[in-house]
C-alpha cells in the first residue's frame, strides 16, 4: 500500500528535537536499532516527517533512502500526521448512493484539506473510510469516536464548527 | 499468609473489559472491610476462557467467578471473602451441579486440557519472579547448567519428540543440532513472537501469563548451541506482553539468572527485545531476522539456513513462543514424559486459539492427537443457535479447512498435511452452514496481498491475480474456466514463491476448492451463494404473508427501494436494492429474507 507524504510545513520543536537526539546518541553504535529509534521519534512527533527521518538518518550513519524504505515497508510508520480531530466520511455503498461523496467533498472543501491529509493548524485530518455497518443512517461519518447519521450536504458546516473552537 | 487468594486475569481479553478497574476496586474493597492482612489480590495471565470474562478464582474454594463486573466487587468481598459465602449468580454455570460446587477441571471445557505451555499461565503473577520460582521457576535452567553437557541438553530435546509450535513443525532438537557444531565467535537465540495470523493469541497469553518460562527456555537454548545473546521480536500490538517481559527481564538479571556466569557455571547469557511495526512476513524465519538488523522485513533465500548464517550473518536457532514455552518441563520431567502424550509422530500438546462459531471462545491445551470432534462439541461447547458444523480452519491465512465428513480426524502435524491443512501457529475457526468457502478463500487472499512484502513476483502478482479471480467468481462473472485457472495459478504460486508467505498463501484456495468444489460451481454454474454470503449473487425480498405493512424497512432504506402502503405487504425493488441489510435488522416480524 503507498502512503501519503505530508506536504505540511514541519513544526518541530527544538525540544523534540533535543528528545530525539538523545534517544540517537543512546542507540547510534548499534544500527540494527534503528526502528527502535524511528518508533521513539514517531512517539515524540506523532508521525516522522522527511525533517525526522534527515536528523535519524544522519545521526544513526545510515542514509537517508534506507530510513525511507523502513518508513514505508512497516504498517506502523505514518509519514502524514492525525489531525486532533479525525472526520471520517463512510463511502461505502449505501453512504455513496445517498449523497456521502457530496458530504466528502463539502467537508474538503471547507478544511482545504484532500484524504489523507491534515490542516495546518493540525486540528482536523480527513480520512475515506470502506463501510462501518451503519447503512441504516446512511450516509455516516465519524469524527474521533462521534457517529453523524443521516448527513446532508448542509449538515456538514455547522458539525465541523462545533469542532473549531 | 493469607487465608484467601483472588486471582483476576490479567490477560488482554480481560483486561478489554475492565479486569484492571475490578482489581484496583477489590484492593480497595478489601482495604475497607479489614481484609488485607488475609486476602491476596493476584493479577495473573490468561486463563484461557476469554468468551466469559473478565474471570476471576477465588482459593482455597476455587470459586470460579465469570463475567465479573466493577459493581459485583463490594458484593464479593462482604458475602464471599468476609462472610463465606459464596455469590452463586456469578458462578460460571457449568461449575455448579445439584448446589455442589464443581472443580473447575471437571468442567467440559477444562477436562480434557492439558496444560504444559500455559501451565503457570492464569496460575501465578507474571511480573513476580518469585511466584516463577516457587513453580520450579529456573530450576531446568540450573540443571542444564550443572548436570548436563550441551549435547545432553540437545539429546534431551531431539528425545522428546518436540516438534515447532509456529507453523512448520521442524523437530526443535534437529534444529538446535544443526547449529549447535556450527563454530563463530557470535551465535544467538532468537524468538520469534510475532504472532501475526489472525485470531491467533497463544503466544501473546505466555508472554503476558509467563514471561521467565521464556526467558528460562531461550538462556537453556543458549546453552545447548552455544550462544551467549539472545533477541525476542514481538509485535508492537501487544503493550502489555512487551511490558511484561520488559520486567521480567530485568528482574532475571537481577537475580543472576541473566547476565554473566549464570549458576556459577562459567555461562553467560543476556538478552533484549526488538520491536516489530506491522508486517504479517516478519514471522518468516528470515524475514525476522533481517527486521531485527534494522531493514525493511525481507525475507532472504534459503540456503544458507540460519543454522548456518542467521542474524547478522552467525549462526542462529529461531523458535516460537509455543515451542520454548514447552523445554522447561521437558528438562525437569524428562523426555519419555513428553512423549508419552501425543500421536505417533507429533508429540506433546498443543495450543489452540478456538474462535468463530462456537460456544466457547478462548485458548486450550490438549494433547496432540486429539480429535476435531472433541474440541468442537466438548471443549469448545459446539456451536450456538444449534447450527450446523460445516468446518474448521486452521493455519489462518497458510492453511485449510477440515470438513464436517473428516470431523473424526486426529489432529497433528502429519494429518493436518495429509488433508492439505497445516497447523500453523494454532489458530482454529469454526465455520457454521452460515459460512461461504469461497468468501473466506477471499477473506483470506485479501490478507495476504496486503501483507506480501513485493519482494518476488509469483507472491506480489500471484495472489493479486488470485484475489482478481475470487471477487469475479464472487460476483457472479466467473466461469468454470475460472476455476481451472485458479487452481493452475495456486500451484504455480505454491512452486514459485520465495518464502513461506508465498509458498502457504494458495492453501486457502486450494484446500476449498478441494472438499468444496461444488460452492465453487454453484458460484460460476448457477449464479447462486449455497450460504447466501455473497452480496451480488442474493436479493432481498418480502414475504408478504409474514408482512404487516409497518413501513418500518421502507424508513430504513438508505436507497427507497422498498415501496408499500400501511398495512398492506411490502415491495423491494430488485434494482434499486444495495443489499445493505438494514431492513432485514428492523423487520420485527421476520418478514424479509436474503436469497
Amino acid at each position: 500500500m503507498q502512503k501519503k507524504i505530508s506536504t505540511l510545513p514541519f513544526r518541530g520543536t527544538a525540544e523534540q528535537e533535543q528528545q530525539l537526539r538523545e534517544i540517537i546518541e543512546q542507540n547510534k553504535q548499534d544500527p540494527s536499532r534503528l526502528m527502535g529509534v524511528m518508533q521513539q521519534a514517531q512517539d515524540i512527533y506523532g508521525y516522522l516527517p522527511m525533517e525526522v527521518q534527515q536528523i535519524i538518518a544522519d545521526g544513526m550513519g545510515v542514509p537517508l533512502e534506507k530510513v525511507y524504505g523502513v518508513a514505508t515497508f512497516y504498517a506502523q510508520f505514518a509519514l502524514s500526521p492525525k489531525g486532533a480531530y479525525n472526520v471520517s466520511v463512510c463511502l461505502g455503498t449505501a453512504c455513496y448512493v445517498k449523497g456521502s461523496g457530496d458530504v466528502f467533498n463539502r467537508i474538503s472543501e471547507i478544511l482545504g484539506i484532500g484524504a489523507d491529509e491534515c490542516t495546518e493548524d493540525g486540528r482536523f485530518s480527513l480520512t475515506a473510510c470502506r463501510c462501518i455497518g451503519a447503512c441504516g443512517l446512511a450516509p455516516v461519518m465519524t469524527i474521533n469516536d462521534e457517529v453523524y447519521g443521516r448527513l446532508s450536504v448542509d449538515d456538514v458546516d455547522d458539525i465541523l464548527a462545533k469542532y473549531k473552537d | 499468609m493469607f487465608r484467601s487468594h483472588v486471582l483476576v486475569c490479567g490477560g488482554t481479553g480481560c483486561t478489554s473489559s475492565n479486569s484492571q478497574q475490578i482489581i484496583e476496586s477489590l484492593e480497595k474493597e478489601i482495604e475497607k472491610q479489614g481484609l488485607a492482612e488475609e486476602v491476596k489480590v493476584v493479577r495473573t495471565g490468561c486463563f484461557g476462557l476469554c468468551a466469559l470474562g473478565p474471570i476471576m478464582i477465588v482459593y482455597p474454594e476455587g470459586c470460579f467467578y465469570s463475567m465479573v463486573k466493577v459493581e459485583d466487587v463490594p458484593e464479593i468481598v462482604s458475602e464471599h471473602l468476609l462472610k463465606g459465602r459464596v455469590v452463586t449468580r456469578l458462578l460460571y454455570d457449568e461449575t455448579v451441579e445439584k448446589d455442589a460446587i464443581k472443580s473447575l477441571n471437571e468442567t467440559a471445557f477444562y477436562k480434557k486440557q492439558v496444560r504444559v505451555a500455559l501451565r503457570n499461565c492464569g496460575v501465578i503473577n507474571p511480573e513476580s519472579i518469585d511466584e516463577y520460582i516457587a513453580m520450579d521457576g529456573y530450576q531446568a535452567l540450573g540443571k542444564c547448567l550443572t548436570e548436563y553437557t550441551p549435547e545432553q541438553v540437545i539429546q534431551v530435546v531431539t528425545d522428546s519428540g518436540l516438534r515447532g509450535r509456529g507453523g512448520g513443525g521442524f523437530p526443535t532438537g534437529r534444529k538446535w543440532a544443526l547449529c549447535a557444531p556450527n563454530k563463530a565467535p557470535q551465535k544467538y537465540v532468537v524468538c520469534n513472537a510475532d504472532e501475526g495470523d489472525p485470531g491467533a493469541f497463544m503466544d501473546r497469553s505466555v508472554l503476558e501469563g509467563d514471561p521467565h518460562c521464556l526467558i528460562e527456555a531461550m538462556a537453556i537454548a543458549g546453552y545447548a548451541i552455544g550462544a551467549t545473546k539472545g533477541f525476542v521480536y514481538v509485535r508492537a500490538e501487544y503493550p502489555i506482553a512487551v511490558k511484561r517481559l520488559q520486567i521480567a527481564i530485568d528482574d532475571a538479571r537481577s537475580y543472576g539468572l541473566l547476565g554473566t556466569n549464570i549458576f556459577d557455571s562459567g555461562f553467560d547469557f543476556d538478552m533484549e527485545i526488538r520491536l516489530g511495526a506491522g508486517a504479517f512476513v516478519c514471522g518468516e524465519e528470515t524475514a525476522l531476522m533481517t527486521s531485527i538488523e534494522g531493514n525493511r522485513g525481507e525475507p532472504r533465500p534459503r540456503p544458507p539456513y540460519p543454522a548456518v548464517k542467521g542474524l547478522f550473518g552467525c549462526p542462529t536457532v529461531e523458535n516460537n513462543v509455543e515451542t520454548f514455552a514447552n523445554i522447561p518441563q521437558i528438562i525437569l520431567r524428562g523426555a519419555d514424559w513428553f512423549a508419552s502424550m501425543g500421536t505417533e509422530k507429533s508429540k506433546g500438546t498443543k495450543v489452540f486459539a478456538l474462535g468463530g462459531k462456537i460456544k466457547h471462545t478462548g485458548l486450550v491445551e490438549i494433547p496432540m492427537g486429539t480429535t476435531l470432534r472433541e474440541i468442537v462439541e466438548e471443549i469448545g461447547g459446539g456451536i450456538p443457535g444449534g447450527k450446523k458444523f460445516k468446518a474448521a480452519q486452521t493455519g489462518g491465512p497458510s492453511g485449510g479447512c477440515i470438513p464436517a465428513d473428516l470431523i473424526d480426524t486426529k489432529i497433528d502435524y502429519d494429518n493436518l498435511l495429509a488433508m492439505g491443512c497445516m497447523m500453523g501457529s494454532g489458530g482454529l475457526i469454526v465455520m457454521d452452514e452460515d459460512t461461504c468457502m469461497v468468501d473466506i478463500a477471499k477473506f483470506f487472499l485479501e490478507f495476504t496481498v496486503d501483507e506480501s512484502c513485493g519482494k518476488c513476483t509469483p507472491c506480489r502478482v500471484g495472489t493479486k491475480r488470485l484475489l482478481e479471480k475470487l471477487d469475479k467468481i464472487t460476483s457472479g462473472n466467473g466461469t468454470l474456466e475460472d476455476i481451472d485457472q485458479l487452481e493452475e495459478l495456486c500451484n504455480y504460486i505454491k512452486a514459485n514463491s520465495l518464502c513461506g508467505l508465498g509458498q502457504t498463501a494458495p492453501n486457502p484456495v486450494l484446500s476449498t476448492l478441494h472438499f468444496f468444489r461444488d460452492e465453487y460451481v454453484a458460484h460460476v454454474v448457477d449464479k447462486k451463494c449455497p450460504a447466501g454470503v455473497c452480496k451480488s449473487l442474493l436479493h432481498y425480498e418480502v414475504i408478504p404473508e409474514k408482512c404487516k405493512g409497518c413501513t418500518a424497512c421502507a424508513r430504513v432504506c438508505p436507497t427507497g427501494a422498498i415501496s408499500g402502503v400501511v398495512k398492506q405487504p411490502h415491495v423491494i425493488d430488485v434494482n434499486a436494492c444495495i443489499k445493505c441489510g438494514a431492513c432485514i435488522e428492523k423487520c420485527r416480524f421476520g418478514a424479509i429474507v436474503k436469497r
